[in-house]
């Protein structure tokens, strides 16, 4: 074992402060570097006055030669900071046994905080490879120093700097400890430093145990809601009937003043609406602050949504999508209107998707407490940047009055980008003038979840004589999360009429070469008042994929083309295809993993009756950073009933360079089973305006008895890492729905998809 | 008042005899290592042993517990070394790792009845706890392993 590895995560008294601290001392050596825009405003030279950190420190060296590394991407079970620190370790030549990491509290020279989009180690893996190099340097010049050698001379390995030739060696610890002049180093500087070739790597590429495992096998992990402050109190929500728009006319708490350790009931009241008619029911306990909760009989206008529907908002959904002056263009390649009227043969479909729920198992909580004028939550989140925009606001404090202390996420999901349990929990602090934990209720968690939207789909591709699809219009109509969450994050569309949710649309931009494309980003404005989506694992590639990759096969079908050659032959890398930089290589990666898949799972093999294999090939998450992914679906389907069993998924990624392939691999799982869970086991539904589904007997995620065969491949052939968490995610619906069409001839456009509609389609 | 005995300590606690044990648990005993998922018992985050018999605690009245030996995922053993938790470390199974004390309780009460059990015997106690991070192929193999190695 690492006898050395110290995760920062592992609990702590938050009243003996300074836990995220790590290793550094005085003693130790802090650089490091920032690629991405310090989108907080603070430049270097402030953070260098405040006396605290040198700008943009990743690593921390401290006596002993123990490297401490930052990770301020959220800890949520991708095992993020073991990946980040392999990167920097193999480049600061420091042994793996002497890393270590933590997780820094907010503050302006870390940047943007957030995680999500599978963009982690794609975005950082540079930044962390360079930020290692550059403190091996740093050392280095450090025995320059003191043994007046030419730096040329010297080598560093294994966290020892040798000078050969006169045979003298020193630890990082000792050359730390003897003094090293921080120093920084220029963006350009950074960018000349020539890193290892692959070849030569020692631990990026390896599979090293998580750092974060140990501890989260002994109950150890500290969680937002196990963070115990001195004299806090407990509160829990109780929310309204309808998802948004809710107001709260009165509150009757004269039950819950029965219940022992009942503090009050705190209305919560905010500018920035994240939140609509939530009551916060406050105890000593969270036992009691429940038993209160139910006590309280709350009076609510319920507001413009009363009578929102799942059935209301597909209605809307169709209208939108039918009106030809709705929505923005995201993709307009040549004239599809005009080549599908001269294609020989039209193939045209409507997919669907219902409510889901992000449901992770730690419920949503934040501890707020206020301590010397300066407001401090802790909690797990993965998009503090926003949270740390909204807190001041909410609370009329300034932005520097506002710190996150990370904790673990025991799950995220994409639920933890959004700021409304730190917002609920400091208000209910203020409110009450203690510190306050706040914790949903599995119910409150369900019911106001910032759902994955409602989605409506049509596709319609036209085929030429030879079976090419020349044409492809492609209508995708949903709530737009990013227009509520965060309007900045918004692209200007392609015909410039407005903005674009992109986070709506993405994967619909596909890798295949169709000369003339035509998408539209239409949002669902019922959706977006009545049902606040967010960000939900695998975002739009989730439904863009499903429709894209299930109209393919329709379209092989229908004219007679083999559904894995038929993508083989739009896989040509032809034009914008080609890819460069991350995505060099471009669409032919995406064919390679497609044939690897595909004779993996003995794709072309007669199957036995009602027995049937399904293909998808995706290129998720999005067009700079794509991950090239491919699925077999192998299902077994009665005829009679429409009943299906998924028997085996086969998956193939292309990640670049898995960094960590055990986590990787890891990761691929756990998506691929979502993938499947999504498009068989879970579905939310809207009526009245209020989420009918409360907890895991209604709302009811994949269990171990549901699982299939697992065979996954992953190709590392060296080049830049893109993500792994969520691409599996999207490959698998179209899949299945397409193995399903292969078994019984029966066509699913709905997810999830039920045996119902697998009856229904066998008899259309 | 109610004495609870926890981990091998007598434990004195002041709450209403409907207390959900969970909350005891966390609260007042101050192990946070049992999680709280669902409050109804339909995930399996709050596991523990009582009398070696995996329990659900959310929805276990404290009042139930009283002079019954409760262990959790703290006590399991006293480094953390069972061989449900080597093998869990092994297989690298937690992600998120927020169910997987409950995992952990449920898979150890199992082995200690089944020595020998069946994939589908393994299916039929685990899939009663669920893991959002999906991480079931590893939990599954997991509990393999620790079976294997419980058998010497």
């Amino acid at each position: 074992m690492n006898k050395h590895i110290k995760v920062t995560g592992e609990k702590t008294d938050v009243s003996r402060r300074g836990f995220m601290i790590g290793s550094a001392t005085g003693a130790g050596l802090i650089m490091g570097y920032a690629v991405l825009p310090n989108i907080m405003g603070a430049s270097v030279a402030q953070a260098q006055d405040a006396g605290m950190f040198s700008p943009n420190i990743w690593v921390t060296v401290d006596g002993e030669g123990i490297a401490t590394v930052h990770i301020v991407k959220a800890e949520m079970g991708q095992h993020v900071g073991t990946a980040m620190a392999q990167a920097l370790a193999e480049e600061l030549e420091v042994p793996w046994e002497n890393v270590q990491i933590d997780y820094p509290d907010t503050a302006p020279q870390w940047g943007l905080f957030v995680t999500g989009g599978s963009w982690s180690i794609n975005w950082t893996f540079d930044q962390m490879s360079r930020a290692g190099a550059a403190g091996r340097i740093a050392l280095m010049e450090g025995a320059v120093k003191l043994w007046g050698v030419a730096l040329a001379d010297l080598r560093a390995e294994a966290g020892v700097v040798y000078h050969d030739k006169s045979k003298r060696k020193a630890s990082y610890g000792e050359l730390v400890a003897g003094g090293i002049t921080p120093r920084n180093f220029t963006e350009a500087e950074l960018k000349s430093i020539t890193l290892k070739p692959a070849a030569d790597r020692k631990i990026v590429g390896k599979p090293l145990q998580a750092l974060d495992i140990p501890e989260k096998t002994r109950g150890a992990a500290g969680y937002g809601i196990d963070v115990v402050i001195d004299g806090m109190l407990v509160g829990t929500t109780v929310v309204p009937p309808v998802r948004y728009g809710a107001t709260v006319k009165s509150v009757d708490d004269s039950a819950a003043k029965k219940v022992p350790g009942y503090v009050k009931s705190v209305i919560i009241k905010e500018p920035v609406n994240v939140t609509t008619g939530w009551v916060v029911a406050v105890a000593d306990t969270y036992a009691n602050a429940l038993k209160a909760a139910k006590a309280l009989k709350i009076d609510y206008d319920l507001g413009p949504n009363a009578t929102a529907s799942s059935d209301s908002i597909m209605k809307r959904a169709m209208e939108l999508a039918a009106d030809p002056k709705s929505g923005q263009l995201f993709v307009a390649d040549g004239d599809a209107a005009n080549a599908i009227a001269g294609a020989k043969t039209t193939v045209e479909a409507s997919y669907t998707t219902g409510l889901n729920i992000h449901a992770p198992l730690e419920p949503m909580n934040a501890t707020a407490e206020l301590k010397d004028d300066v407001w401090h939550l802790y909690c797990g989140n993965q998009f503090q940047t926003l949270a740390l925009g909204l807190l001041p606001v909410v609370l009329g404090v300034e932005k520097d009055q506002v710190v996150i202390h990370q904790q673990y996420l025991g799950g995220g999901f994409g639920r933890r980008l959004e700021a409304d349990y730190l917002i609920v929990a400091a208000l209910t602090a203020k409110d009450v003038g203690k510190p306050v934990k706040v914790i949903y209720s599995r119910e409150s968690d369900t019911q106001m979840d910032f759902t994955r939207s409602i989605t409506y789909q049509t596709v319609k591709a036209g085929v030429d004589a030879g079976g090419k699809i020349v044409g492809l219009e492609h209508d995708v109509v949903s709530a737009w999360a990013t227009a509520r969450q965060a309007p900045a994050f918004m692209a200007d569309s392609v015909d410039k009429k407005g903005k674009v949710d992109s986070f709506s649309v993405n994967g619909s931009d596909f890798w295949y070469t169709v000369p003339n494309h035509r998408v539209r980003a239409i949002m669902n404005d019922h959706a977006q008042a009545a049902s606040p989506s967010g960000a939900l694992r695998s975002v739009a590639p989730g439904w863009t994929s499903w429709a894209v990759e299930s109209l393919l096969d329709e379209v092989a079908h229908k004219t007679g083309q083999d559904p894995v050659q038929m993508r083989l032959g739009m896989l040509d890398g032809a034009g914008k295809n080609a890819g460069s930089g991350v995505t060099a290589g471009g669409a032919k990666r995406l064919a390679n993993v497609l044939e690897m898949a595909a004779k993996k799972a003995g794709y072309g093999k007669t199957m036995p009756k009602g027995k049937g294999m399904g293909v998808s090939s995706v290129p998720s998450q999005e067009r700079p950073t794509a991950t090239w992914t491919a699925c077999v679906a192998e299902v077994t389907v009665d005829a009679s009933s429409g009943e299906f069993t998924v028997d085996k998924l086969t998956v193939a990624m292309d990640v670049g360079t898995a960094v960590n392939p055990d986590g990787v691999r890891s990761q691929i799982e756990g998506s691929v089973l979502w993938g499947l869970s999504l498009a068989t086991k879970e579905q939310a539904t809207m009526k009245d305006g209020g989420i009918e589904q409360d907890n895991f007997d209604t709302y009811t995620p994949l269990r171990m008895a549901d699982m299939p065969e697992l065979d996954i491949t992953i190709h590392s052939p060296g080049s830049y890492p893109t993500g792994c968490g969520e691409p599996g995610v999207t490959a698998v619906a179209p899949a299945i729905a397409n193995a399903i069409f292969n078994a019984v001839g029966a066509r699913v456009r709905a997810l999830p998809i039920t045996a119902d509609a697998v009856k229904a389609a066998m008899k259309a | 008042m109610h004495t609870l005995k926890i981990n091998g300590k007598d434990l004195e606690v002041k709450v209403d005899h409907d207390t959900p044990l969970l909350w005891v648990i966390r609260e007042v005993a101050g192990l946070t290592g049992t999680k709280f998922g669902c409050g109804k018992g339909l995930c399996g985050a709050c596991t523990v042993h009582i009398d070696g018999k995996a329990t659900r605690t959310c929805i276990t009245p404290v009042g139930q517990a009283i002079d019954a030996e409760i262990t959790t995922i703290e006590g399991l053993d006293p480094d953390g070394q069972h061989p449900v938790q080597k093998a869990w470390v092994e297989e690298q199974v937690p992600q998120c790792g927020y169910c997987q004390s409950g995992q952990i309780m449920q898979a150890s009460s199992f082995l200690a009845e089944n020595k020998n059990p069946s994939d589908s015997q393994i299916v039929d106690a685990m899939t009663g706890n669920l893991c959002r991070c999906m991480a079931y192929n590893r939990i599954k193999k997991a509990v393999r392993r620790a079976s294997d190695e419980m058998k010497g």
